[in-house]
């Protein structure tokens, strides 16, 4: 364990804003729950690096739950993407313009 | 230059975390910046199996395959199936914006991100209390670390996560089951959920509906 966990750190934290940058630039709802994803990943990895630094193990399980509510998350989101691309054309968030008030 | 890479050949903790970095950051580039969703998707693999080596590399082990086997394994692939299945693996059009400026103000918006998340990195991190869930323990034993914390102090949020997993499953069946396609029928019931969109929906596809309405498939909700 030589690489000090701060290293750990600054790459979960570019990882996260290329997700950042991402959503708020794509308009294919699917790269934008692609970026979503990196984003949680971004977090899991500084959940890891510090349940290395305190020495606790509770910072994988954390990670442990994380997986299971990105995959509940990915399939109810996928199943409403196909819902909606069954009534409108595409898949842009230009596409869902309706949606504003 | 010549010091960190002697460093570097010393430590070969060190080369695995810069290559994984790479992996990983390469990978986030190609998901934002490529056109066609296919090939953001297949990046999204490549940054997976570099966070899954890092995992590995910080004595995560049980996380690390898990992170393969869910997300490389099961996520990915949905996405891909959904790609398919909708025909969107096209390239998507940049040229009319209705927000005007967007994407400057949004690359603006994630560098300010890096940098306040990067400012609060310098702030103390470890408190220096006592582990609450018990210790990490060694490579031989992450597994049975993890399990003996997962089945004794976090058992509700796991029970929790097991009523979340059917939640979603009934969803997508309910989200994914076949609605009306009859143009007459989605009229007729304007509190039906197909009409949220019929006002629009019903001239352009009326000529398609009747031919179909001949046919045997037409389901109901």
């Amino acid at each position: 364990m030589t690489v000090p966990g701060n290293w750990y750190l600054i790459l979960s934290a570019i990882l996260f804003s290329l997700g950042v940058i991402g959503v708020l630039v794509r308009k294919n709802v699917i790269v934008m729950f692609m970026s979503v994803e990196m984003m949680l990943n971004a977090v899991n990895l500084s959940f890891v690096t510090f349940s290395r630094m305190l020495g606790d193990i509770g910072g994988q399980v954390l990670v442990f739950f994380v997986l299971v509510v990105a995959a509940a998350e990915v399939v109810v989101g996928l199943g409403i993407i196909v819902s909606i691309f069954r009534r409108r054309v595409g898949v842009t968030a230009d596409d869902l313009h309706i949606l504003e008030g | 230059m010549v010091p960190l890479l002697l460093t570097a050949i010393a430590k070969p903790d060190l080369i695995v975390f810069l290559a994984a970095a790479l992996v990983v950051v390469a990978g986030g580039i190609g998901v934002i910046s490529y056109r066609n969703p296919v090939h953001s998707a297949l990046s999204l693999v490549m940054t997976m199996f570099g966070i899954a080596t890092l995992f590995i590399e910080q004595n995560a082990q049980f996380l690390a395959a898990v992170q393969i086997i869910v997300y490389a394994g099961a996520i990915v692939v949905l996405f891909l199936f959904v790609i398919m299945l909708l025909g969107v693996d096209r390239a998507e059009v940049f040229s009319r914006e209705r927000i005007r400026a967007q994407r400057p103000l949004a690359a603006v918006a994630g560098v300010v991100t890096l940098g306040e998340i990067l400012i609060l990195a310098h702030a103390t991190w470890a408190t220096g209390a006592k582990a609450a869930n018990g210790p990490i323990g060694n490579s031989s034993d992450n597994v049975f670390k993890i399990a003996q914390v997962v089945f004794s102090t976090y058992l509700l949020p796991f029970e929790a996560t097991a009523i979340l997993l059917v939640i979603a499953v009934l969803s997508a069946v309910y989200l994914s089951k076949r609605v009306v396609v009859n143009v007459d029928e989605a009229l007729e019931a304007p509190e039906d959920e197909v009409s949220l969109f019929a006002a629009e929906e019903t001239e352009k596809r009326a000529p398609k509906e009747q031919s179909s309405k001949n046919d045997d498939e037409v389901y109901e909700v």
